[in-house]
């Protein structure tokens, strides 16, 4: 088996939260974004991580790249430690791990010419650089995205919301990194400029042998794109397999109803199948709930889910279900129609 | 390029990369703000006060310094503004060429309010965005101490410094490039923390960017907008401070001068009827000031059309 090319173990990233009107010295309470993930990434392999909203996903590739702050666990990058890092010692590994963000255009600097947002990484990691070359490069880079090379003296604000997206994803790829962390590329556009945008990064992908991790909502997006997908809830990994395993047979009562939750575009068919629908609100991340974060809303929870976080289940092939009674989603939860 | 044998191939490719020049967010600002009749009439008028206060002198007979002995017996009678003998605004009240004299302060009161505000910017805006962008501790310290100094009466504190230091022009400009900054750091600060949550400076961070390039290449270009209009605006409020220094007497001395000390010269002399040794420093005053006050609202709405 090759060695993964990012390896996370137990990471946990919380955040200090100020209680409103607290003298200095009152400790701050603890808001517990991501409780403990692992995953790997082989090399040339995407990673897709699902959930919903505040479910810690974002948090998770900001902390491997260094944005949020890892409290504690591991992350391993083709062998090197880099939790705990400084800023300063951080900086070599820019070149090799780079981030496509959820906004296109507040990613971009107003006031920088598409151009010079584009060779931004390549000249602080290869400062000796001639400027033709440079230009080259980005030029070369604008096409490989399908971006006119002529438009390189343009602003990000005389661009489309597609195009600003293929401007990130160019600024990301032309220091060539190894890994591509995608937090949600595509949920800022069009559907059918998502289709066009996702379709970039697999054709980039498969090109340029690159390893992604791609972060989305959007469950068929992430089916599509990735290899194996993951699943989390409330900071939490709650599921993860092959994609065509998670999808065919989810066995974790969350992914059951998010798979449910997914529109059929067929009226008929939408109106026929079973829907289980998880009734309430996401928890706070300030008190998530003790033992399985997942069961105040689980339609199969009992007196032990309460008590002691569920260990991962192995079902085979790699497909690990943080649930012990899995068994009983697939009898609770039908989703065949 | 362009040679017999190019295949159309490469004549498309050198097309694909001819350059496009675009429209910067500069660009469009000076747009608008050509659009803005009051801004740009005073804008107009400020150069014409520009370019008075620089080459004004040249076009007089008269030495600012230099008395005529002749018409100084007799100011009320003989002082008055005339083309004739070349006294264009009159005589001020030691005999000595108005006109040449109004020149002089509008220069040395623009020099004040333009140097005062580029103290303002160079040390407001960096001390500002990196008090912001690196937060915490430093942000509380540096901030602290923009407060404490924000506390003290700073008229007081230029009064104190013209009076033991002498009454000299480095002392005015320390002591107005002491204050100047100091609400400059705030507004910068304010900003910055905005700015520096954006993801674009978030993807130059996960870059690998060092810290002072990302303040010099994402967050100064980025204050630049506001850190424009707050200097404009400043202008005009340091040449009123430098006025009513000079006129109370402390701020340029003899035999320089400025709007304020003329104002103040022309004020006293008001019972005698010299009217005019009194309206040529003040219209000259008030046209700057007006202009400069026009002008920053001008550029305020051309650089942040979304708060209009």
């Amino acid at each position: 088996m090759a060695q993964p090319l990012l390896s996370v173990r137990d990471l946990r990233v919380t955040f200090d939260v100020p209680r409103p009107g607290a003298w200095p010295w009152t400790p701050p309470r603890k808001l517990h974004a991501v409780g403990g993930v692992s995953f790997d990434v082989m090399p040339g392999e995407c990673l897709g991580v699902v959930g919903e909203s505040g479910s810690g996903k974002s948090t998770v590739a900001r902390a491997v790249i260094g944005l949020a702050p890892i409290s504690a666990g591991s992350v391993q990058f083709d062998g090197q430690e880099i939790a705990g890092l400084t800023a300063a010692q951080r900086r070599p590994f820019g070149k090799d791990i780079q981030m496509v963000f959820q906004d296109p255009l507040a990613a971009l600097d107003p006031r920088m010419t598409v151009g010079d947002i584009i060779a931004e990484p390549l000249v602080t990691h290869h400062p000796d650089l001639p400027r033709p070359e440079v230009r080259k490069r980005v030029q070369d880079m604008m096409e490989r995205v399908g971006l006119l090379p002529n438009l390189i003296n343009r602003y990000p604000h005389e661009f489309s919301g597609g195009q600003c997206q293929r401007i990130g994803i160019a600024r990301a790829l032309v220091v060539r990194p190894r890994l591509l962390i995608c937090d949600e590329p595509v949920s800022a556009l069009d559907v059918s400029v998502q289709a066009q945008v996702v379709n970039l990064l697999m054709e980039l992908q498969r090109d340029l042998g690159l390893s992604m991790i791609f972060i989305a909502h959007d469950l068929s997006v992430v089916k599509h794109i990735s290899d194996r997908i993951t699943v989390m809830y409330l900071g939490r990994m709650m599921e993860e397999a092959e994609s065509g395993t998670l999808i065919r047979h989810p066995s974790h009562p969350y992914t059951r109803a998010l798979i449910s939750a997914v529109p059929v575009p067929d009226p008929r068919l939408e109106k026929a199948r079973p829907r289980m629908v998880i009734q309430g609100e996401l928890p706070s991340p300030l008190a998530p709930p003790s033992g399985c974060v997942f069961r105040t809303r689980c339609p199969i929870a009992r007196e032990a889910c309460a008590r002691d976080i569920p260990a991962k289940v192995d079902r085979g092939g790699g497909h690990m279900v943080a649930c012990p009674f899995h068994a009983d989603a697939l009898a609770a939860m039908p989703l065949a129609v | 390029m362009l040679t017999s044998r190019t295949s159309p191939d490469q004549i498309l490719d050198a097309a694909h990369r001819a350059e496009i020049k675009g429209r910067s967010l500069w660009r469009d600002a000076m747009t608008r703000f050509a659009r803005n009749r009051a801004a740009l009439v005073s804008l107009i008028v400020l150069m014409l006060v520009f370019v008075f206060a620089i080459f004004g002198g040249y076009i007089s007979p008269h030495q600012p310094d230099y008395v005529d002995f002749m018409l100084r017996g007799n100011i009320k009678e003989l002082g008055v503004p005339s083309l004739e003998n070349g006294h264009y605004f009159g005589l001020e009240k030691e005999g000595r060429d108005l006109y040449t004299r109004v020149v002089q302060g509008t220069r040395i009161s623009i020099m004040v309010g333009v140097i005062g505000s580029l103290v303002a910017v160079v040390v407001g805006t960096l001390y500002g965005a990196i008090s912001g962008y690196f937060g915490g501790k430093v942000d509380s310290i540096m901030m602290r101490i923009v407060d404490i100094l924000i506390a003290i009466p700073f008229m007081f504190v230029i009064i104190l410094l013209l009076v033991i230091f002498g009454r000299s022009m480095i002392m005015l400009f320390v002591g107005i490039g002491l204050m100047s900054w100091l609400n400059m750091a705030r507004i910068a600060r304010g900003q910055t923390l905005t700015i520096k949550n954006k993801e674009y400076v978030e993807a130059a961070i996960a870059s690998g960017v060092k810290p002072i390039v990302i303040i010099l290449r994402h967050i100064v270009p980025n204050l630049a907008g506001i850190v424009v209009v707050y200097a404009t605006l400043l202008v005009p409020e340091l040449i009123i401070t430098e006025s009513f220094i000079s006129f109370l007497g402390l701020g340029v001395q003899e035999p320089m001068t400025s709007l304020g000390a003329l104002i103040s010269d022309g004020a006293s002399q008001l019972n005698y009827g010299t009217t005019w040794m009194l309206i040529f420093p003040l219209f000259f005053f008030l046209i700057t000031l007006y202009a400069f006050f026009f002008v920053g609202d001008g550029l305020r709405d051309a650089l942040d059309p979304k708060d209009r």
